[in-house]
This record gives C-alpha cells, sequence and structure tokens, in this order.
C-alpha cells in the first residue's frame, strides 16, 4: 500500500503552496493532497479556499464532481476492477462476482469497505485486449482470473 | 553487450514485462553476461506480450509471450544468442499482423527507445517540426488542411479548419491543449503514443504552436494512465533541454512549452468543453457553443483542442508533405486509422491502416476472430456511445461517413468484439448505466433519461409489460438524442437502439428474418 501521512493543516498548507501558482492550480492541488494523505478532508476546503482566493463552495464544487478525490482516509488496499465492455466481453462480470464473494464486500465507487481491501470499479484501463483487468494499489494487472485473483490478494493483504 | 528490449508498456506491465525483465538481469548476472535492457513501447499484438526481444547482427529476434517463470529455460535454450525456441516468433516485423499495417504514426512505437531524444531523431523525428519552420504558420496549417486530416477523437472535424479559426482569431495569448482523455473502452492508441513515442506528440503539439500563435500547451491525461503521465512528464523534461520545448524551438523563432495535466477519474471530461472547465480547476460540466474554444477556450484564449491521434499524425504530414498522407484513405476519410482490436478477440491490439478496410476484414481476418473460439455476436465500434454492429454489417468499410450511414460512428476506433455469449440486453442496460454514472448533470434527458433507461430496461429483462416498456425505451432514446447539449446524452442511444434493432430476440422481440435466413 501506498505511504500516505496522517493529515495535518501544516503539511497541507505546504502542499498547497507547492502547487498554488499554476495556471488552474485546483486540480493539481486535489491531486498532491491525495498523493500525500490519501484523501482530502472537508478541513482542507477553506485552506485551499484561502490560498487561491476561490470561495468555499467553489473548491468543494470542484472536490466532489471527480470520482478521484477521496473524501474519507483511504482503505488499506485499493483493488480497482474494470467494469467497461471490453472487460465485459473477457469475463469481468463473473470476476467481479468472484471478487466480491472472496473480498465480502459489494464493489462500491466510493471505496466504503469494511475489511482490509476495499472493491471499486474503474472504466477502462486501456488494456482492452487483455482483461479483465484491475489496478491493485496502483499497480496494473491484465488476463485476471478467479485464480489469479485470489493469488494476487494473497500477496496483496500479507 | 547485448542489447534486450522489454516493453514498459503499462500492458505489457500488467502481464509481466518487469518481473521478466528482473528475470533476465538474474539469469545475465549468473552467467556474467553484460546486458542492456531497453523499456520500449509496444509494437502493439498484446497476446505475444511480454515480448523480449534481442538484437543479433541480423536484426531483432522476438521471443513472447514471456512470463518470468520461462525466462529461465528461455536463457538457457540460447535467448540471448537468438537461438531458435517454441516461443521464437522471428523478426517481429515479419509476421504477417504487422507486415500488413500501413503505419505512419505508429512507425517507431516499439522500435526506439521511447525516453531517448537521440533515438527518435534517428528514427526519422524532428523532420516535421524543421520542415515547419521553414514554411511558417500559414504554409503548416495549409499543409494540415490538405492531408484531410480529421480529428481522430471521435468528431472527425477537419483539423487544418480548426487550427486556421484559431490562426485567424485576434488574442494575445493562445493555446494547445492536447485531449489525452482516451475514456473510451476498446481503445488505447493513445496510451501507447504517449508511452511508446512521447517525443512525437510533443513535436506535433510545438507545430501546431507555431501554426497558430500558440505558447503554451497542457496535455490532459485520464489519471487511469499513469505510465502515460510519467512519460510524458520526463519527455517534457529533456525536450527543454534538447530544445524541443522552450524559447526558440528547433532554432526557429518560435516560443512553446507545455505541461501535463491529469484528470480525475471523469468521462465526461474528454468532452472537449468540461476537459477546459477541469483545467480551469473547475467542475467537468459541459460548455454551450458557441463560443466555440478556438475563439474562446482555455481560461477564454483562442484554443486549439486535439485529440493525441489528431497531434501526432502532424509530424509526418508536415514531413512527408500533405499528400503523402491524403493519398492513403477512401472517401473523405483520408489517411491512416490507429484501429484498436479490443475485447473478445485472438489478435488484440493497435492495427494502424488507411480507411476503406471492412468491419469484417477487421474482426476475422486481422483480429482473427474471437479469443474464445466462439462464433462472433456482435462488435461495438467507436466507444460506449457507438453502435453495436451485427456480423450482416460486417461489409461496412471503415470510413466515417459509410459507418454514420449504417446508425454508427468509428469515433476514436476502438473495435471491441463479443461472442454468442453476450445478453444484448445487458450491454443497451449498461449503455444507459454509464450514462447515469458519468453524466455532468446538465441537462435532464441525460441526467434522469439514463436512469430512468436502466429501469425500464430492467423491465424488460424481468418480462413486466416487455412491448410498452420497449417503446418507451425508443421514446428515451429519442428524447435524449434531440435534447441532450454533448455526445454523452445524445449518443448513449446508439448502442441502446443498435442493440435493439439487430438484436430483439435479446428484448423478447421475434429475430429478424434477414439473420434467421443465413
Ligand atoms: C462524452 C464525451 C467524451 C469524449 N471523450 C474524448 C476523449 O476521451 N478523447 C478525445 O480526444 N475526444 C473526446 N471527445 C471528443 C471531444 O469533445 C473533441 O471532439 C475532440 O477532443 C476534438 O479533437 P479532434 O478534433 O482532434 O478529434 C469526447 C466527446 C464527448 C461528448
Ligand atoms: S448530455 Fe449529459 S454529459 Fe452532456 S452536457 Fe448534458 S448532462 Fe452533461
Ligand atoms: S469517499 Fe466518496 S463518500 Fe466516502
Ligand atoms: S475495458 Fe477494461 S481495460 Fe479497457
Amino acid at each position: 500500500m501506498p505511504d500516505y501521512i496522517a493529515w495535518s493543516p501544516e503539511k497541507a498548507v505546504e502542499v498547497i503552496g507547492a502547487e498554488a501558482d499554476k495556471e488552474g492550480a485546483l486540480m493539481p492541488i486535489l491531486h498532491a493532497l491525495v498523493r500525500t494523505f490519501g484523501w482530502v478532508p472537508d478541513e482542507a476546503v477553506p485552506l485551499i479556499a484561502g490560498i487561491l482566493n476561490l470561495s468555499r463552495a467553489d473548491v468543494h464544487g470542484t472536490l466532489t464532481f471527480y470520482h478521484d478525490f477521496r473524501r474519507h482516509p483511504a482503505p488499506r488496499h485499493v483493488v480497482k476492477l474494470c467494469q467497461a465492455e471490453a472487460c465485459q466481453a473477457r469475463g469481468s462480470v463473473a470476476l467481479t462476482a468472484h471478487a466480491e464473494q472472496k473480498l465480502g464486500t459489494k464493489i462500491d465507487a466510493h471505496g466504503h469497505t469494511h475489511g482490509a481491501v476495499s472493491l471499486e470499479p474503474i472504466y477502462c484501463l486501456g488494456l482492452c485486449a487483455s482483461g479483465p483487468n484491475a489496478l491493485v494499489d496502483g499497480r496494473p494487472h491484465a488476463r485476471l482470473t478467479p485464480d489469479r485473483f485470489d493469488a494476487l490478494m494473497a500477496e496483496t493483504v500479507r | 553487450m547485448i542489447r534486450v528490449f522489454v516493453p514498459g508498456d503499462m500492458c505489457s506491465v500488467a502481464l509481466g514485462a518487469d518481473e521478466v525483465c528482473g528475470a533476465l538481469a538474474l539469469e545475465a548476472a549468473k552467467r556474467s553476461m553484460a546486458i542492456e535492457i531497453v523499456r520500449n513501447g509496444s509494437r502493439g499484438l498484446f497476446p505475444i506480450e511480454p515480448l523480449v526481444e534481442i538484437e543479433t547482427a541480423d536484426g531483432r529476434i522476438g521471443y513472447g509471450p514471456v512470463f518470468p517463470e520461462d525466462v529461465k529455460a528461455l536463457v538457457e535454450a540460447g535467448l540471448f544468442e537468438g537461438k531458435p525456441h517454441a516461443k521464437c516468433v522471428g523478426k517481429p516485423e515479419e509476421l504477417p499482423f504487422f507486415k500488413s499495417q500501413t503505419r505512419l504514426t505508429f512507425a517507431r512505437n516499439g522500435i526506439s527507445d521511447p525516453l531517448s531524444f537521440d533515438d527518435y531523431v534517428a528514427h526519422g523525428g524532428m523532420k516535421g517540426l524543421k520542415r515547419a519552420l521553414e514554411l511558417g504558420p500559414v504554409a503548416i496549417v495549409d499543409e494540415v488542411f490538405q492531408s484531410g486530416l480529421r480529428g481522430r477523437g471521435g468528431a472527425g472535424f477537419p483539423t487544418g479548419i480548426k487550427w486556421k479559426t484559431v490562426a485567424e482569431a485576434a488574442g494575445s495569448k493562445k493555446y494547445i491543449v492536447c485531449n489525452a482523455d482516451e475514456g473510451d473502452s476498446g481503445t488505447f492508441a493513445d496510451r501507447m503514443v504517449m508511452e511508446g513515442d512521447p517525443f512525437q506528440l510533443i513535436e506535433g503539439m510545438a507545430i501546431a504552436g507555431i501554426a497558430v500563435g500558440a505558447t503554451m500547451g497542457y496535455v490532459y491525461i485520464r489519471s487511469e494512465y499513469p505510465f502515460a503521465v510519467t512519460a510524458m512528464e520526463q519527455t517534457i523534461l529533456t525536450a527543454r533541454k534538447r530544445g524541443l520545448l522552450g524559447k526558440g524551438i528547433g532554432g526557429g523563432a518560435y516560443d512553446f512549452d507545455m505541461e501535463v495535466r491529469m484528470g480525475a477519474g471523469a468521462y465526461v471530461c474528454g468532452e472537449e468543453t468540461s476537459l477546459l472547465e477541469s483545467l480551469e480547476g473547475k467542475r467537468g460540466l459541459v460548455r454551450a457553443k458557441p463560443p466555440l474554444p478556438a475563439h474562446k477556450g482555455l481560461f477564454g484564449k483562442p484554443t486549439v483542442i486535439n485529440n493525441v491521434l489528431s497531434l501526432a499524425a502532424v509530424p509526418y504530414i508536415l514531413a512527408e508533405g500533405f499528400a503523402a498522407y491524403r493519398d492513403y484513405g477512401m472517401g473523405r476519410s483520408r489517411g491512416t486509422m490507429p484501429i484498436q482490436l479490443a475485447g473478445n478477440i485472438k489478435n488484440g491490439g493497435l492495427y494502424e491502416t488507411p480507411f476503406g478496410v471492412t468491419l469484417g476484414e477487421i474482426v476475422n481476418v486481422i483480429g482473427g476472430g474471437t479469443d474464445s473460439g466462439r462464433p462472433v455476436r456482435a462488435v461495438q465500434v467507436g466507444g460506449p456511445l457507438g453502435a453495436y454492429f451485427p456480423p450482416s454489417l460486417f461489409d461496412t468499410p471503415f470510413d466515417y461517413e459509410a459507418f454514420a450511414a449504417k446508425d454508427g460512428l468509428i469515433g476514436h476506433a476502438g473495435v471491441t468484439v463479443f461472442d454468442d455469449t453476450a445478453d444484448m440486453l445487458k450491454q443497451a442496460r449498461f449503455a444507459m448505466e454509464f450514462c447515469a454514472v458519468e453524466s455532468c448533470g446538465k441537462c435532464t434527458p441525460c441526467r434522469i433519461g439514463s436512469t430512468r433507461g436502466v429501469e425500464v430496461l430492467d423491465k424488460i429483462a424481468a418480462g413486466e409489460d416487455a412491448e410498452a416498456n420497449l417503446v418507451l425505451i425508443e421514446d428515451l432514446c429519442h428524447t435524449m438524442k434531440l435534447g441532450s447539449l454533448c455526445a454523452l446524452g445524445g449518443f448513449t442511444p446508439y448502442p441502446v437502439m443498435s442493440a435493439l434493432t439487430h438484436f430483439p430476440e435479446d428484448f423478447g422481440r421475434p429475430k429478424p428474418q434477414l439473420e434467421a435466413a443465413e
């Protein structure tokens, strides 16, 4: 799993400051916060708004529009299973059912999980001739079968 | 020193290429052999990835697919000397899949070292920029116009006309924006350009900058493509050092620089105005047009926004002259198209060819039919907003107008094959569901209509009032088509209606006569 650091407003101000001079800095800032902390707490909104001289509503609007900006602490491990058509044609629906059963959780865009692994949908990784595909803690895996999925999980949560 | 090539391409890595490199290094070390591993792009035939190539006096010899556990035996059999083995494919460029292609945009992909500027130049890079500097802005735009190049992002708008509009727009500052959001399922050509030949995209953007008087560019890459982001970022740094970006690019009188920006998992941000909003740091809401981005684009300035493949085609057009490009193709579809063979297909991968090849040739001859070995049932062309084609339409030539005439679209040229286990009602349902998940929310037919579509299709699947509900779906599609601001809501009816038209038996309607007679 990636090394995130615990949320701290001081560190956040530093991260925001490092991107603030860019044109259209808000997206790079939100990405940088996720890279650093694994998520963007609502507390970050007034900090960003203050530094960029934007309204809180504007920052909140952007933060909540995009799937990538997690608003709860990151799960220990994230499995993103491709749900798009080319993977469907290669068996992703059955693989997803297997993964849900294996992990005891439903696939969920908001990454809410009770276990160590969060199972989330992703729509295409551009590996469409070799599906079903997944990103596991950010690393790509192709041609998954139920057996290969189980082996991957055994390595991941070890 | 033995040179070994192992793709660093995201798909090859997903299939184990990094572990293969580790195993190769270990086997070489055990034998005290000096090897240099080059992480090239993929040549684009994924059933043989990871493809390991050895440079020999007689050219490159390939082995594939090579998995980490195969490496020891392969090295013992003489892989480093290019000796025969069951996994040896010979010279990759001699394989029919590659030999029959016309690679203009993908000429270097899989061959050169993507991150080496010197290798780029050694393989013909920078010639387009050099000639562009000799021609000057007006003649560059004319060259692109004459080439017949049409936007490869989906809409097929003539690139030369777009550039001319921006060149003639008044403005102190102008932008070049490269659309690398590539959200369509079944497509990966943009990814392969960025990972496998990133300097070519930079050269194309720099030429666009000179042509229209823009000094700054952004490439907006989807976050699902981390390898492409890294490759572009590294290449931009090198390009600045080597004079392809910065002041006086290519030794001429023009300045141009660029940056990478990353998307955040929103399909709609591939729509050009939504993408511009996102670059500005806003929610990805689609803008009403006019004004066109060419007049008021990024931060209100005149902006060229083009797909990766459109911009990456430009260096060739400038280097070889417009006629060399224009002379390929059919009708109003000029040049070549990097077709992406995806889904349940035997020879999945990247196939660049002039327009005009039929869908049947693509699927059955080049693609070799399904990977499962079962009959082909349906082929979705053009991503989630593209129509499903039955085999009875396989004589349709790959051409913008010919596909439109069959109620379909080429889009970004993704061809996703399904075998006879596909349930077309489920595919129609998915199209509606995807639209509901990804809608930017601005138009009611798209936002609410798609959710309603899912519910109605569920009723049909459950056998509730099937005929009445089918009429409802047709009405809903009609409303979405007419009442949506962008093609997300406007084109979702394509997959839905094509599934219903060509595969009515999956919706509880009688099977069409034509297909029953076959
Ligand atoms: C919902 C939606 C998604 C789109 N996604 C992409 C995309 O991922 N990449 C792309 O180049 N164009 C995409 N487009 C098309 C763009 O709006 C635009 O036509 C294109 O970037 C123009 O560049 P081109 O002329 O070089 O094709 C999308 C359009 C819509 C409506
Ligand atoms: S059609 Fe859908 S995605 Fe497009 S502008 Fe309307 S609501 Fe947004
Ligand atoms: S992360 Fe989206 S609601 Fe929790
Ligand atoms: S559809 Fe799954 S990777 Fe493209």
